[in-house]
């Protein structure tokens, strides 16, 4: 690659908050015509470094040029007017607007200040178009999937500084210089990725220099040139992806050799001998999951696997009474369970933690502590308060045996790092001694050694004879701990297959793709 | 006063702790009163009642302690209930028109019964915010602002528009009798502010409602029933205010539909605020609330003892909510005090979000700075 | 211009199109408020015929005696629109009406002076409420509530008494008619009808109005998308002000007085007429013409008390309120349904 000048170099750059040092003397550049990954744990500064540079966060210290001329970025307007789009893995549009305003806003066309509808419609349709979008853009975003929204945001993250919406223009104007996608993948489909991928690479070749940020390695190593690696706010290597295999990234990640995640492939897998717990007959939610049956034996791991959006977190809510099912039934231990409000589920045993820890899970401005002892409480009811040292010994145990960090039962939840707020969670489910864990992507968005800990924690509980549902994105992950495996393929519970020495993640993904299991 | 605590750690230990600031204020208006009152502070002892400055304020402060703690607990699940006024209004007047029906007007057993007649109209009321907020769904602020609206027509509705004025000693009482040398409302506020405090700190009312407020949709999953508790919530929050309408009516022994309670819903709202409550829910302190109040009424008081025409209330009052919004705001200390308080101000600002009352903007754009740490 | 999706008018959401499209479209509510308004105007024709509400004059008198809250509603529609929320509303009448009395009757200013005057001091109050609002972070209900208290304070420092007006210039504008073969409308309501106009086409067809939506549908977003949410919002309150102020001047015109206590409460009226008329209160969704129909409707309740003559003032307090339940019922419902 005859090396051509960055269009974005950063060096030196400091960034410190309370207490913590976020980015220490970090080097970044960026060439034009590049897919550029950026690499790291939760808290190796990779979202720290993208806010500075598009002007969410101030700089504490360094430099940023962008095309040769030093620059200083104060708010996310200067760095779309300098050429720099972000799209982040939250879709930040308005739902409430049409889908062409939402690609157009803030640079409408106008005439004397007025704004031309049609014009405006026109020019979002043909955008569109030409990145082959089955989108109607006169209908309200809401209207549309989050998966769709975020196409939205990458459309509208081209249509950026040139006024006329016409794409990123070949360099000509105050286009897109720099696109930053911050994990946009993480809420695609298969197919979606891949309509992505094939922008990503039509912008590339157009000039365009993309910083791309996603959890999936394999899609690194799919659309990527090159990598920079961060650990702990500071920098580790800029490395061309093809000198750098996955093992040899993982340890820069990490700072450590591999080994953790080995160890559970040993791992035997007991006989399902238990008895049965749960029986779900029939259940069912229009627009959710088509009605499945299923059956979980004491003790055993039953692992979901499917496409996002095939319907696994629709069949955990539903066993779960978080959605309330239109048809079927379930019984747990013996008796039916109405599943008409989580109350009864959690009355039955049954506990869950959604793939959504910050708006689904915690209590962010409670302490680790009380967020610990909710759901327990919760169960006694208000008028039962846990004596007090019985609430600190409990909570003094799990803080120890999850090895959450800080050890501090005071400390406010939402201080805490992804990976220690979802051992918050399952502590708090712990603490009630539930029959049935659902654990609804509990790895997600956390860092690998945190993941090793909590699917280790997975077997032994099914060990103790707690039985667990266990869903992810990742296949291997499925496969390693499972007893059984439910696939799911466009919200249908399409096979539930026993796990053994044959059955691999090619098998699970065949029937996934053909939606029946040989 | 506070100053005594030397050593800066203390200093910043005791500037950090949640009542700092509201007990710094009404200690501030109190002082101001002394070049004007010297024996502001004095309290004396006539015809076996305590009287003094002091006293008058807790007991004109009454009715706006008990409607504020009522609202607290709205505040803290997240919603707000701007019909307490309303209710005010209605318990007035609907125990008022009952007593003045009576024959005997002095007669106990018709007493209690009209004060349990307003009283039982308010939790119906508050029942119905409940209901509105909780079952359907709807925003606080929308589902009482109906009552809001409606209550006062309803009230004048009860009192034929008129002024109902009544004669009855039992019923004066509450508002404007004295028992153990001290006005009878501070004993029924102080009642009230204790259940309250031993129902939400010494069972688990408090936490779940710290729940419910800080993440309604996390607390639903984790099994709290959340409606109840919301109804509960509403439901108090209206017998507070049915409360301080027997007060307010018993005072005056009159009960006007269209003033009474008037912008009470406001006061008691900055009440809270004041007391360092954040309108987004989530973490509250009664005790912040009684000072908050008390800071409140002071101001009037001031404002009567030092001498100015009593027509500026409203305008110190504004004064008021500005300057202690301001200091609350955490945007507002890191641009005045930064260059003083240095790096605490910024732990400062993640610290305290929780206390002041920030917009989800600025919540949420926290969130992911926390994640670093 | 009626052609484009984006006019919200009445007609156009009758379409033909899928029950289901038609209960999420975001103009129902506005053609609901509208059903409701020519229904409530059928039933008041046929109770009262014989007493002439069937006269012209009776529905133009709607514009005349309601035009000060249409041009309150319509500041408060921008405000609600963006998410916030100004209870100043009702305050910033009554200091107009004071301010413009006093200066009129007491200083001598010409009025042509002093409108430009009154009308840049409601501005400048509602700019520096969305300046402390943006600037600081407080929420709008609490900056909104002090505005309250200093504007009604600020009435009372001019003057505890009432100020009426005897200015020939205001009092021959006041009575000013203009005809319109059927009927005639008052300054006052002509000026209203401008500033309904002016708000539609801004919140429509100008960028400064689509911030609008977009800070009510999603604030952080709307920030991340570039756009300078910070002086949207104060821009905002700056309109509410200045049309607080203007519908301040209105109210003076129409009643000739100022009063420390003019339009005590009328934020609520102006909130309620915006609720009716299909405005979430959460911001984001709702168009300035269903105002129109929200402050129609509130004003033939108060027309109907009167013909009916038996009926006291409350029930209108009361009659609103059992309105805008129904209306956040009903708002409820749909939303819902739209989930769905």
């Amino acid at each position: 690659m005859a090396e051509p000048r960055p269009v974005l170099e950063m060096t030196g750059i400091v960034k410190e908050f309370p207490g913590v040092r976020a980015l220490s003397d970090v080097d970044f550049r960026l060439f034009p015509g590049e897919i550029h990954a950026l690499m790291g744990e939760n808290g190796a500064g990779k979202s720290t470094l993208i806010k500075v540079l598009t002007g969410v966060y101030s700089l504490d210290g360094g430099t940023v040029t962008l095309d040769g001329e030093a620059v200083r970025i104060t708010s996310p307007l200067e760095a779309q007017q300098a050429g720099i789009s972000t799209v982040y893995q939250e879709v930040n549009l308005c739902p409430n607007l049409s889908v062409a305003e939402n690609i157009f806003i803030g640079r409408e066309p106008t005439r004397m200040g007025r704004i031309q509808w049609k014009q405006l419609r026109r020019q979002a349709a043909e955008l569109v178009d030409r990145l082959g979008l089955d989108i109607d853009v006169t209908a309200p975003l809401s209207s549309y999937p989050l998966a769709v929204q975020q196409l939205v945001a990458i459309v509208r993250s081209l249509g950026t500084g040139d006024g006329t919406g016409d794409g990123a223009g070949g360099g000509k104007g105050p286009g897109t210089k720099v696109l930053i996608l911050d994990e946009p993948t993480s809420s695609l489909d298969r197919d979606e990725v891949l309509q992505l991928f094939a922008l990503m690479r039509r912008l590339k070749e157009e000039g365009v220099a993309i910083l791309f940020v996603s959890h999936f390695l394999d899609q690194i190593y799919e659309v990527c040139d090159r990598m920079t690696v961060l650990r702990n706010g500071t920098l580790v290597g800029e490395h061309l992806v093809r000198d750098l295999d996955q093992v040899g990234l993982v340890q820069l990640m990490l700072g450590k050799a591999m080994g953790q995640l080995d160890e559970l492939h040993e791992h035997q897998l007991h006989s399902d001998a238990g008895e049965t717990l749960l029986v779900a007959d029939g259940l069912g939610r229009t627009g959710g999951i088509a009605p499945f049956d299923m059956e979980i034996r004491k003790g055993e791991v039953i692992g979901l696997a499917g496409l996002l959006g095939s319907g696994r977190t629709e069949l955990a809510r539903l066993l779960f009474g978080a959605d309330q099912p239109d048809t079927g039934k379930v019984s747990i231990g013996g008796k039916p369970v109405s599943m008409s409000a989580p109350n009864d589920a959690i009355d039955a045993g049954v506990a869950f933690c959604s793939e959504n820890r910050k708006s689904e899970g915690l209590v962010p401005d409670l302490t680790v502590r009380e967020n610990i002892i909710l759901a327990l409480q919760a169960a006694r009811g208000w008028t039962r308060p846990i004596p007090v040292a019985q609430r600190d010994e409990l909570v003094a145990k799990y803080i120890e045996a999850l090895d959450i960090r800080p050890a501090n039962p005071e400390a406010r939840v939402g201080q805490l790092s992804g990976g220690n707020q979802q051992k918050v969670l399952l502590a708090r489910w712990l603490i009630t001694r539930p029959k049935l864990l659902i654990l609804d992507e509990p790895t997600r968005g956390i860092d690998i050694g945190a993941k090793a800990e909590i699917q280790k924690l997975v077997v032994s509980l099914s060990e103790d004879g707690m039985s667990v549902l266990y869903i992810a994105a990742e296949l291997e992950e499925v496969l390693r701990l499972s007893h059984t495996i439910g696939v799911l393929r466009d919200r249908r519970l399409v096979a539930q297959i026993a796990n053994g020495p044959e059955i691999t993640t090619s098998r699970i993904l065949e029937t996934i793709a053909s939606g029946e299991h040989q | 006063m506070t100053t005594s605590s030397t050593t800066s750690s203390r200093w910043r230990a005791l500037t950090h702790h949640h009542l700092f600031w509201p007990v710094a204020v009404l200690v501030l208006l109190l002082l101001v009163n002394v070049p004007f009152t010297p024996d502001f502070f004095s309290i004396k002892m006539a015809d076996g009642h305590l009287y003094g400055s002091l006293v008058s304020i807790v007991l004109f402060g009454s009715p706006l302690i008990l409607v504020a703690v009522g609202m607290t607990l709205v505040i803290a699940t997240g919603g707000i209930d701007l019909s307490v006024g309303a209710v005010v209004a209605i318990t007035g007047a609907l125990a008022c028109s009952y007593i003045s029906d009576r024959s005997d007007q002095g007669a106990l057993s018709g007493v209690l019964l009209a004060m349990g007649l307003g009283l039982l109209a308010a939790v119906v009321c508050g029942l119905w915010n409940g209901f509105l907020v909780a079952r359907m769904g709807i925003q606080p602020i929308i589902a009482t602002l109906i009552i809001m609206v409606a209550g006062r027509g309803v009230a004048q509705l009860i009192t034929d528009g008129q002024i109902i004025t009544i004669n009855s000693e039992p019923y004066k009482l509450i508002g404007g009798g004295y028992w153990l040398t001290l006005p009878f409302s501070i004993f029924v506020v102080a009642v009230v502010v204790a259940v309250t405090v031993v129902l939400t700190r010494r069972t688990a009312l408090g936490l779940l409602v710290e729940a419910v407020g800080g993440n309604a949709e996390a607390s639903r999953l984790v099994g709290i029933r959340s409606r109840r508790i919301k109804i509960m919530v509403y439901a108090f929050c209206a017998l507070c205010a049915g409360i301080a309408g027997l007060m307010i009516s018993s005072n005056t022994s009159a009960a006007d539909g269209n003033n009474a309670g008037l912008w009470i819903e406001l006061d008691a709202i900055l009440a809270v605020v004041i007391g360092g409550i954040s309108l987004l829910g989530g973490r509250f302190s009664v005790g912040g609330t009684v000072v908050g109040a008390l800071v409140i009424q002071t101001l009037t008081t001031t404002i009567y003892t030092i001498g100015v025409p009593t027509q500026t209330n409203l305008v110190f009052k504004a004064a008021v909510v500005i300057v202690v919004c301001l200091l609350q705001s955490p945007k507002f200390r890191a641009k005045v005090f930064g260059a003083r308080f240095g790096a605490g101000s910024g732990a400062k600002v993640s610290g305290k979000t929780a206390a002041a009352p920030a917009d989800p903007a600025a919540a949420s754009e926290a969130t992911p700075k926390m994640e670093v740490s | 211009m009626s052609a484009t999706t984006q006019s919200p008018t009445a007609s156009d959401s009758r379409t033909p199109s899928t029950a289901s499209r038609l209960l999420g479209d975001r103009r129902l509510p506005v053609a609901v408020t509208a059903l409701l308004f020519l229904l409530m105007y059928g039933v008041g024709l046929s109770r009262y015929q014989n007493y002439g509400f069937g006269e012209p004059q009776v529905f133009l008198n709607l514009f005349i005696d309601n035009g000060y809250l249409l041009v309150a509603a319509a500041g408060v529609t921008f405000v609600i629109l963006s998410g916030g929320i100004d209870l100043s509303v009702g305050s910033m009448i009554g200091f107009t009406t004071m301010f413009t009395a006093w200066l009129v009757e007491r200083q001598g200013l010409p009025l042509l002076l002093v409108i430009p005057m009154a009308l840049g001091v409601g501005a400048l109050g509602g700019f520096l409420m969305g300046y402390v609002i943006h600037n600081f972070e407080i929420q709008p209900f609490i900056v909104t509530l002090a505005g309250l208290f200093l504007f009604r304070g600020l009435c009372l420092v001019i003057s505890k008494e009432s100020i009426s007006i005897g200015d020939s210039s205001v009092s021959s504008m006041a009575q000013a008619q203009v005809s319109l073969g059927m009927g005639f409308l008052s300054i006052g309501a002509i000026v209203s009808l401008v500033v309904l106009a002016v708000a539609f086409y801004v919140l429509h067809y100008t960028r400064f109005g689509r911030r609008v939506y977009a800070i009510g549908g999603n604030e952080q977003s709307a920030m991340l998308m570039g756009l300078p949410q910070g002086g949207t919002k104060i821009a905002v309150y700056t309109v509410s002000g200045f049309c607080s102020a203007l519908a301040g001047l209105l109210f003076t015109l129409y009643i000739q007085s100022g009063d420390p206590l003019h339009a005590t409460g009328m934020e609520l009226d102006a909130i309620a007429a915006v609720v009716i008329g299909g405005t979430l209160l959460t911001g984001g969704s709702g168009y300035v013409l269903g105002t129109l129909f929200g402050v129609l409707v509130l004003g033939l309740i108060k027309s109907i008390i009167q013909f009916e003559g038996t009926l006291s003032s409350w029930w209108t307090k009361i009659a609103t309120g059992v309105l805008l339940c129904a209306f956040i019922l009903v708002q409820r419902f749909m939303t819902t349904r739209k989930k769905t």
